[in-house]
């Protein structure tokens, strides 16, 4: 059951000896042969895995240890899809910063993994190959768009996954899946050979079983890249180090306007813990959400209409009579937010509604150093809630929005569980405050065990 | 919306039903999005970059260790099939 093990148990137990890495691949990869045909985690898998596994070198950060990467990363050798026809047979050029980088520390590449098609949506259903479903009820829908890394990491198909988030899709599916989902600031780990969705967002991560891995994989995959003009050149503080460092009391946020739907009791018994760990929690008042849907919304569709203009049919993949209807509403609602005569009432009016968002978040952090609140309004909705209802993804991200509009470090962790199924509690700090968001995470983890609890398959 | 206008302008064919379909989800959407005139920005300025970088260049200058060179020539991928 190696498969079960965590990245930092992984790395401990290949140093010591304990096994080796074609074993840790193997019985990842006996995991996905029983159970992937069922829950649709993984579209490909590296063939080569086994392969690069007994030649590892495990004397490197990462040396031989399976990591599973949604499939908008470009990884040369192996097919990225995007989940889209478009890109069916897509094989990439060259190698994403993100993968080039875990790669480099040793680690094996052993699949690509389900996500809404173009990583539009919340649920794995606009996939064009498939919904993935969530492995603690097949009847549910695992989150999106990261929701195949989700639900390979819930099920144990892998030690950890990478995923990307515009707007929530790393901690959405991470809490719906009851896992730990980990959102740097933007331009914090470069989005170099990321398939784009929309630029001004999109920030790489690690979806992972704990908080521990989530500092792991950061460390590995943040820092400055010249191919990525928008990546900061802030240098990488030692998150690993920086985990079990003593702080003062913390001064925590509880987002009031959050407090909604059937997280909200969970939520609030996590807020208690906090404060039995010594740090004074108190509720705080934030823009309504509901401006930050509006917001994302148009700031997304107009940058996907612009990101998705190079599918012509000629440079990538097939002509655009392949896109789905959720890449069609999104690419023409950003064509007319953008267009001649609505370009200010849309764009321009939600780009300086934006401002707003950054600033209340500039004042809410000038009197605490984290806001916590849900991270999802509830559970993990039903196969099928997304269809026909083309703001779905907004509505169920509605509460992660804010966030990553003001390009702010966020993390999910399951802290509880409502009709069986996981429920994910999001701690926020500002730009750059990684060590910190880690840390309290970390100290959550170290006193609770919701992330260690699996699902029965 | 001209929705027909838009796909064009977007560089989509749309078949023959989508056209409606489209027209009535874009209606419900914008509603939606329209909360966001409650809010005065007329003091405002938007945003455009959020980690506050501006104007980032790089040297204009060839990365030699980006290229294979061959006399005065450099490789690309071949594009034709070489028989």
């Amino acid at each position: 059951m190696l498969n079960k093990l965590s990245l930092t148990e992984a790395i401990a137990g290949l140093r010591a000896k304990k096994f080796t890495s074609a074993e840790l691949v193997q019985s990842c990869l006996d995991q996905i042969k029983k159970h992937n045909k069922k829950l649709n985690a993984f579209l490909t898998i590296n063939e080569n895995a086994l392969d690069e596994a007994k030649k590892a070198d495990i004397s490197k950060p990462f040396g031989g240890i399976p990591i599973a990467v949604k499939d908008n990363f470009l990884t040369v050798g192996l097919l990225t899809t995007a989940s889209s026809r478009v890109l069916e047979e897509y094989m990439p050029q060259y190698e994403s910063t993100v993968t080039k980088k875990l790669k480099e520390a040793g680690a094996i590449i052993l699949g690509k993994t389900n996500m809404d098609a173009w990583a539009h949506g919340s649920s794995t259903e606009t996939s064009d190959f498939g919904l993935t479903l969530n492995p603690w009820n097949t009847g549910h829908l695992p989150g999106g768009s990261s929701g195949g890394s989700a639900a390979a990491v819930a099920a144990d198909m892998c030690i950890a996954a990478i995923g990307s988030e515009t707007a929530g899709s790393i901690r959405q599916p991470a809490a719906w899946c009851g896992i730990t989902g980990f959102k740097p600031t933007y331009g914090r780990v470069s989005r170099y050979g990321v398939i784009a969705m929309a630029s001004s967002t999109d920030s790489p991560g690690p979806l992972t079983k704990t908080v521990g891995d989530s500092a792991l994989i950061a460390q590995i995959i943040a820092g400055h890249d010249p191919y990525d003009a928008t990546s900061s050149p802030k240098s990488v503080p030692d998150f690993v180090s920086n985990l079990n460092a003593q702080r003062s009391t913390l001064k925590i946020g509880l987002a009031k306007e959050y407090l909604v739907g059937q997280s909200k009791s969970v939520v609030l018994e996590a807020a208690e813990k906090f404060k039995e760990l010594g740090h004074k929690v108190s509720e705080i008042s934030l823009l309504d959400p509901k401006y930050s849907i509006s917001v994302y919304t148009i700031v997304q569709r107009s940058e996907v209409s612009s990101n998705l203009a190079r599918y012509d049919g000629i440079r990538y993949g097939r002509d655009r009579s392949f896109f789905g209807d959720e890449a069609k509403r999104r690419i023409m609602l950003g064509t007319y937010a953008l267009s001649s005569g609505y370009y200010d009432q849309y764009y321009t009016k939600a780009q300086k509604v934006r401002t707003l968002i950054i600033k209340d978040f500039e004042q809410a952090f000038k009197k605490f150093d984290l806001i916590i609140g849900p991270t999802s309004p509830g559970p993990a909705l039903k196969v099928g809630a997304s269809v026909n209802s083309p703001m779905f993804g907004e509505l169920e991200d509605m509460l992660l929005e804010p966030s990553s509009i003001a390009g702010l470090t966020s993390i999910s962790v399951p802290c509880g569980f409502v009709d069986g199924l996981p429920i994910g509690l999001q701690i926020t700090g500002p730009q750059f405050t990684e060590s910190l968001v880690l840390q309290a995470a970390h100290n959550y983890q170290q006193t609770t065990d919701w992330h260690v609890r699996k699902p029965q398959l | 919306m001209d929705v027909k206008h838009v796909a064009k302008l977007a560089n989509l064919t749309l078949k023959p039903n989508e056209e409606e379909k489209f027209k009535k989800q874009f209606a419900e959407t914008l509603k939606t999005i329209d909360v966001i005139n409650e809010l005065d920005t007329s003091d405002i300025a938007p945003t455009s970059q959020v980690t506050g970088l501006t104007n980032v260049t790089r040297l204009d200058k060839i990365d030699a260790s980006r290229i294979i060179k061959i006399g005065d020539y450099f490789k690309v991928p071949a594009i034709f099939n070489a028989q």
